[in-house]
């Protein structure tokens, strides 16, 4: 049945995903909307990782994972091929918690999807390199360096240059996993103050655990534990008034 | 919006591509270890088809026995000696080309500054080029003599020479593939036993050895295949004896160098000495693949995976 919603990106329903044995995703039912910043929480081995993982079906290169339940992608079952994976991954980007910049400049860096993707107009490529690291608030530092090799950068220069990288082939939906968590506060700043703006052209998917940065920057907020998603619900209420007693506990630092 | 017209140009050249290299390219590699394989294959099935005319020819109780006599009148095969001849070189080899090609390989990838190992790497693969027929004239015409002065017993052609030159020639091998592998492991491993006060020789010992294990083991895996296949200088620097002898001191013969001179001497096609020349082949050949198969089962359990 196709999902005619174009609010909806996407439609999760009863995803289960084991690593071997292990059960790590316990039946997730959940809708993710456009043009939202969905913040992720929960404390470390719920799941979250594995969960933002699966949107793009990266989670797929882990030897052993198993999925049932489907994940619809605008209406598409993304597990069935009628969505071929590397067109998945270029419409759904993502941001990965350590930042691995590929051994090249930093132009090429930022070029290498748009180039892979047939885009070879040399202007065009430029306007995409400064575009995007405006995107990521790294083009002030890099401007003058932009054929510097990338591990030259700080940890949390690449983090944002890898920002920028996904940024580059203008995805529809951002996955973001602890995006923040190897930047400095006021790098950090920055990139929540770009949140506001991404909003405009991009969905984002945001794990983080700061709870702080959860409040400030996202629309909607999905609390995990231990593989289940407890309560999902609109940022303030999960915040202001949760329903879940979980919830509450881990919100105020009761657990985790 | 701006944004949006490269959105838009980068789906369409998705939806676009052409899969078809993504689909042909695997087979292409698939074709080509295809006939790695199958090339591999064929000759171990012409050695097997070969040496069975041996064995069938010659009982095991001879072909395990210390006589080999391949032209006497009344010829016979014993294998011995040549296992022999084989196994001590490859031993003196290894007791030369192991502790120094490690040493060096620590050295280069841990102690040396960048410069020095920029330098000291090519040197290493200009040894390893040399050619081997060079280094058994070495081992004959300068080794032997010096080791003559310091053991008078020695022979003109013995083991000990061309065992040492061996393992001289092996040395770049071990020590360049060891060094690839302790530089492979990851820094930030290393980072986490010196964060910890570890001295640079404890972290070497204790992290960065056990991580590069595999590729240790298979660069000395290489080296003793090497060493046992090595036919040059044993054949110059070793002689033709075919005693049955644990002296080192004495002339033996390898495998290899039993081979080159029976293919270059009068083995008639169809002889039982012809067709001994498969079975020493294919004894070699299971040499090698033991010593194959001991350095996965080492890897496995010893190797630390990240
Ligand atoms: N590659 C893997 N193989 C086996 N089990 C895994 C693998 N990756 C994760 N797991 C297990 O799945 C569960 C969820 O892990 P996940 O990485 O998704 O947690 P997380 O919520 O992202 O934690 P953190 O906040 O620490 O990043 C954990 O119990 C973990 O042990
Ligand atoms: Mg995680």
């Amino acid at each position: 049945m196709k999902d005619n919603n174009m609010d909806i990106v996407y439609d999760v329903k009863g995803l289960n995903l084991w690593y071997g044995d292990n059960q790590a995703l316990k039946d997730i039912n959940m809708k993710i909307e456009k043009n939202k910043i969905t913040a992720i929480i929960g404390p470390s081995g719920c799941g979250k990782s594995t969960f933002v993982k699966t949107l793009n079906r990266m989670i797929e290169n882990v030897d052993g994972v198993r999925t049932s339940g489907e994940i619809l992608y605008y209406g598409d079952d993304i597990f069935t091929n009628k969505l071929k994976v590397e067109e998945l991954r270029t419409r759904v980007g993502m941001v990965f918690q350590k930042p691995n910049p590929f051994p090249k400049s930093i132009y090429e860096n930022v070029v290498y999807g748009p180039k892979i993707h047939g885009i070879k107009d040399k202007k065009l490529l430029m306007k995409i390199t400064e575009e995007s690291l405006r995107g990521a608030a790294l083009w002030d530092e890099v401007k003058d360096r932009l054929n510097e090799n990338a591990y030259s950068l700080s940890g949390g220069q690449q983090q944002r240059l890898c920002i920028a990288r996904s940024m580059a082939v203008n995805p529809e939906v951002i996955l973001m996993d602890e995006p923040t968590s190897a930047l400095d506060p006021v790098a950090t700043m920055k990139i929540e103050e770009l949140m506001e703006d991404l909003k405009k052209d991009y969905t984002v998917v945001i794990v983080t655990h700061n709870m702080q940065q959860a409040a400030r920057i996202s629309d909607k907020t999905a609390f995990f534990l231990n593989g289940e998603l407890i309560e999902f619900d609109v940022t303030s209420k999960i915040f202001g008034t949760p329903k879940d007693q979980r919830t509450e506990d881990y919100i105020t630092g009761r657990f985790g | 919006m701006k944004n949006n017209e490269i959105r838009d140009l980068i789906q369409h050249n998705i939806k676009n591509k052409s899969h078809f290299s993504d689909k042909a390219m695997p087979l292409f590699f698939l074709t080509m270890a295809l006939i790695s394989v199958l090339t591999t294959f064929g000759i171990v099935y012409t050695l097997v088809v070969d040496a069975f005319k041996f064995f069938a020819n010659v009982p095991l109780s001879e072909v395990f026995s210390t006589r080999l006599q391949p032209l006497s009148a009344n010829p016979s095969f014993g294998i011995l000696p040549l296992l022999n001849g084989t196994i001590l070189t490859t031993i003196i080899a290894m007791i030369v080309a192991v502790p120094v090609g490690m040493a060096a390989a620590i050295y280069l990838s841990q102690f040396a500054s960048k410069k020095l190992r920029k330098m000291l790497k090519p040197i290493l693969e200009i040894l390893a080029g040399i050619p081997t027929i060079v280094y058994g004239f070495f081992a004959y015409s300068v080794v032997t003599p010096i080791l003559m002065t310091l053991i008078p017993s020695l022979e003109p052609k013995n083991v000990l020479s061309p065992g040492l030159v061996m393992g001289i020639m092996i040395i770049p091998m071990v020590a360049s593939l060891s060094e690839d592998a302790m530089n492979a492991v990851p820094s930030i491993m290393k980072d986490g036993a010196t964060g910890l006060g570890s001295t640079k020789l404890e972290t070497t010992f204790k992290v960065v050895i056990p991580a590069a294990i595999s590729g240790i083991m298979s660069s000395i895996v290489l080296a003793i295949s090497r060493a046992i296949g090595e036919t040059m200088i044993v054949t110059i620097a070793s002689g033709s004896s075919k005693r049955f002898t644990f002296d080192i001191t004495q002339s033996m013969q390898t495998m290899t160098s039993y081979i080159v001179e029976f293919t270059s001497g009068d083995a008639g096609s169809g002889t039982v000495g012809y067709y001994s020349l498969y079975a020493v082949g294919l004894i070699l050949f299971i040499f090698t693949l033991t010593m194959n198969l001991i350095a996965q089962y080492i890897t496995k359990k010893y190797g630390e995976r990240y």
